[in-house]
């Protein structure tokens, strides 16, 4: 599979509350807190980094398996591409 | 043409001169905002208020709020009003009905709070030992309830809405007359907020801390705001983050009696 790059959407608002993103769309006032994984992946979204690279971190600190970390991250990108908050820059 | 009536509503030591022509409507306002009432005060805002007849309004229409060359436009199937902060002046054209100027304050201290990292919140609030505690919630999740269940010793700001502003020394909750529907009034109080509670039914009471990150969601899903303008919205996330990492929250799971009063201290 080739890689892919992601980064933030513009127009959003996102504070770290207690090691958890909070992030708001101002648009639609929509709401949505990210867990320590999904901050991390969220953080690292420069549209620079690839997302195995991210992956590779995320193992590192979180002590799991890279395979399903892939899978997990594959999805939880897409529902966030899905509802505006990251982007998939093209390469 | 008859003299003007002046009725002077402080809430949240921000005196708001509402003045009309119309006795009755004076007379409606003196009644509802009757513990806000202070006709000595310098007065932060002014509004003249026209009443018209219900039948120039669309009484089923949203309300709908927007700047427009520094001036703010609110209008609701029975009002439209505009106002302009810098001039200290509004106008009101409404039906006779007390609902409309309560809904014009609400936006106006709604926008001058988000100035002030404040908020006005969807909750009960009332006083106990000298700290303010707030009780959030949707619609029928007690927020009435646990403040008309509290013991004599506490005194209740608001059974609907919440006003809360940051101050050098803390956030600070207010008394609103803004009811719901025990539709009595709150008291004319401030004292230095102690924690928020996000109500739950249960058959017996417990708390449990909050994280921060519930906390914030909690505040944005009841935190009041009317305007569609991203850069208040984004100043609300803000307000709502340094309010959580500042004041102790907690999940209150109650029974609807006066022993729930033990655990909010």
């Amino acid at each position: 599979m080739s890689d892919i790059f992601i980064t933030r959407a513009p127009k959003l608002a996102a504070r770290k509350v207690g090691g958890e993103m909070v992030i708001l769309n101002a648009e639609d006032s929509s709401l949505y807190v990210l867990n320590g994984v999904g901050t991390a992946i969220w953080e690292a979204a420069d549209g620079r980094t690839p997302l195995t690279a991210i992956v590779d971190s995320i193992c590192t600190e979180y002590d799991v398996d890279r395979e399903a970390a892939l899978r997990d991250a594959q999805e939880f990108i897409a529902d966030l591409v899905g509802h505006g908050v990251l982007r998939e820059v093209p390469l | 043409m008859p003299a003007a009536s002046r009725v002077v509503v402080d809430v949240g030591d921000v005196p708001v001169v509402l003045q009309t022509t119309d006795a009755p409507l004076a007379a409606l306002l003196e009644r509802r905002f009757r513990r806000f009432l202070k006709p000595s005060a310098t007065p932060a805002f002014q509004f003249d208020i026209t009443v018209v007849p219900a039948s120039s309004h669309n009484g089923d229409a949203d309300i709908e709020v927007h700047a427009e060359n520094g001036r703010w436009r609110l209008q609701r199937g029975d009002f439209s009003a505009s106002w302009d902060p810098d001039a200290r002046h509004g106008w009101i054209r409404q039906t006779r009905s007390p609902y409309a100027v309560d809904s014009v304050l609400r936006i106006v201290h709604t926008l001058l709070l988000s100035k002030e990292r404040g908020f006005l919140l969807h909750a009960s609030s009332a006083v106990r030992n000298g700290r303010a505690f707030l009780f959030a919630g949707p619609s029928g999740s007690g927020k009435t309830t646990i403040v008309r269940s509290a013991p004599a010793d506490v005194v209740v700001l608001t059974d609907e809405i919440s006003y809360v502003r940051a101050t050098p020394d803390g956030y600070v909750a207010f008394g609103t007359p803004f009811a719901g529907e025990w539709a009595e009034v709150g008291e004319p109080l401030a004292a230095p907020v102690g924690g928020l509670f996000r109500l739950a039914w249960a058959a017996d009471n417990s708390r449990e801390p909050l994280d921060p990150a519930t906390t914030v969601r909690t505040l944005m899903r009841n935190i009041l705001f009317f305007a569609n303008d991203p850069s208040l919205t984004k100043r609300l996330l803000d307000t709502a983050c340094d309010f959580a990492a500042a004041v102790p929250a907690f999940r209150l799971a109650f029974a609807p009696d006066e022993r729930v009063w033990d655990l909010i201290q």
